[in-house]
């Protein structure tokens, strides 16, 4: 091989890679062009077959005018043609009222009506008179109190313990209260029916509303075994944990912590 | 051997970081009133790696209050901070301490 200073397969191999390197783009171009004008063309050709048919149709189009009894034929096809098109229009609109074709949104509401007239409870409906809660009723008592007068009937609208809902009130709000003689709520602090809402809306998530049904026909037991609170749905039986209230941490206002001697 | 070696590196019953059963790394947010139209903002909870005293830097120039550290025997070092501040405060825990935002809970009205 060395004597012979050069090797064959190399190159041819190197000759065939040129020639093919130097033939392929040449190639491709002129296939890409053969393409494009090979496109071009059957466009054309169509085009103009196009038009010769076209105007194959008008002659025979003329032709048939000028014979009457071909254009009676036609006529009669294209109304038989569009009698056909008709009965099938027919058939679609019947086939689709026949079976189940109306809307469906008419069928929706149709079935909620009549689920909300047999059981409302099924249905989702909170508006029922059951579980409508009351807006809270705040007023002021004096400048730095607030009186919270409908704790009671709130609650048990919820089906929940009064101081279990005091008790979460107190922690969010970050502040302490009474119970006056007429089972009202005192406050410490200032606050809206506004803001004792969106309280009390996060208060029925987390500790009234059914996560998995959306229900609040809901209870909160006490398991004895773990000292743990559950909520057990009564629509649908579910159980979920919900986290015991916790106040966290309370700031000292006002007067500070008289130092320990 | 390896893919039962592989089997046992996966454990199903392991704690998969989403549960809900973890309020340690909770981060409350709280208000409480008080004199007047005066309120308070206390951030409870937060990662002890953080270095609170810098993160209470930057927020009191942020949010142009004023504020303290406090330290609790139970909950740990909190952050007060005068005024109701806890929309800014939730939203820089989140942008700025890369914290996920389901951690942080807000309380309050
Ligand atoms: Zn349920």
């Amino acid at each position: 091989m060395n004597e012979l200073g050069f090797d064959p397969s190399l190159k041819k191999k190197k000759k065939v890679k040129k020639e093919a390197s130097e033939e392929a783009p040449s190639m491709k171009e002129e296939d890409m062009f053969a393409g494009l004008k090979k496109k071009k063309k059957s466009k054309k050709v169509d085009e103009k077959t196009d038009e010769k048919i076209d105007d194959f149709d008008k002659s025979l189009k003329d032709l048939s005018i000028d014979d009457s009894s071909k254009s009676d034929v036609t006529d009669f096809d294209k109304e038989l043609e569009k009698a056909g098109l008709d009965e099938i229009k027919k058939e679609e609109t019947k086939s689709n009222q026949e079976l189940g074709g109306l809307p469906y949104n008419a069928l929706l509401s149709r079935f909620f009506q009549i689920l909300k007239a047999n059981n409302p409870e099924l249905a989702g409906s909170r508006s029922g008179p059951k579980f409508r809660i009351p807006p809270p009723v705040c007023q002021r008592e004096g400048s730095k109190k607030t009186l919270f007068a409908n704790v009671q009937e709130i609650a048990t609208v919820l089906q929940r313990n009064p101081e279990h809902l005091i008790q979460y009130l107190f922690a969010e709000l970050g502040t302490s209260g009474s119970i006056d003689g007429e089972k009202r709520l005192v406050l410490r602090g200032k606050f809206q029916p506004k803001q004792m809402e969106s309280v009390l809306r996060r208060y029925i998530i987390e500790y009234v509303t059914c996560k998995t049904c959306k229900s609040m026909n809901t209870e909160l037991k006490r398991e004895s075994a773990n000292r743990l609170h559950f909520l057990s749905c009564n629509s649908c039986g579910s159980t979920r944990s919900v986290s015991s209230i916790k106040a966290g941490f309370q700031a000292q206002i006002g007067k500070r912590k008289k130092a320990v001697i | 051997m390896s893919t039962i070696q592989n089997l046992n590196a996966f454990d199903p019953f392991a704690d998969t970081g989403d549960s809900e059963a973890q309020p340690t790394n909770y981060i409350h947010i709280r208000i409480q009133q008080r004199n007047g139209r005066k309120t308070l903002t206390t951030v409870q909870g937060l990662p002890e790696e953080y270095d609170l005293k810098k993160i209470l830097k930057v927020i009191k120039k942020d949010f142009a209050c004023n504020g303290n550290i406090v330290k609790d025997d139970e909950l740990g070092e909190v952050i007060q901070l005068q005024g109701d501040q806890r929309g800014k405060v939730g939203e820089f825990l989140v942008s700025q301490l890369q914290l996920p935002k389901k951690n942080i809970k807000i309380h309050g009205f």
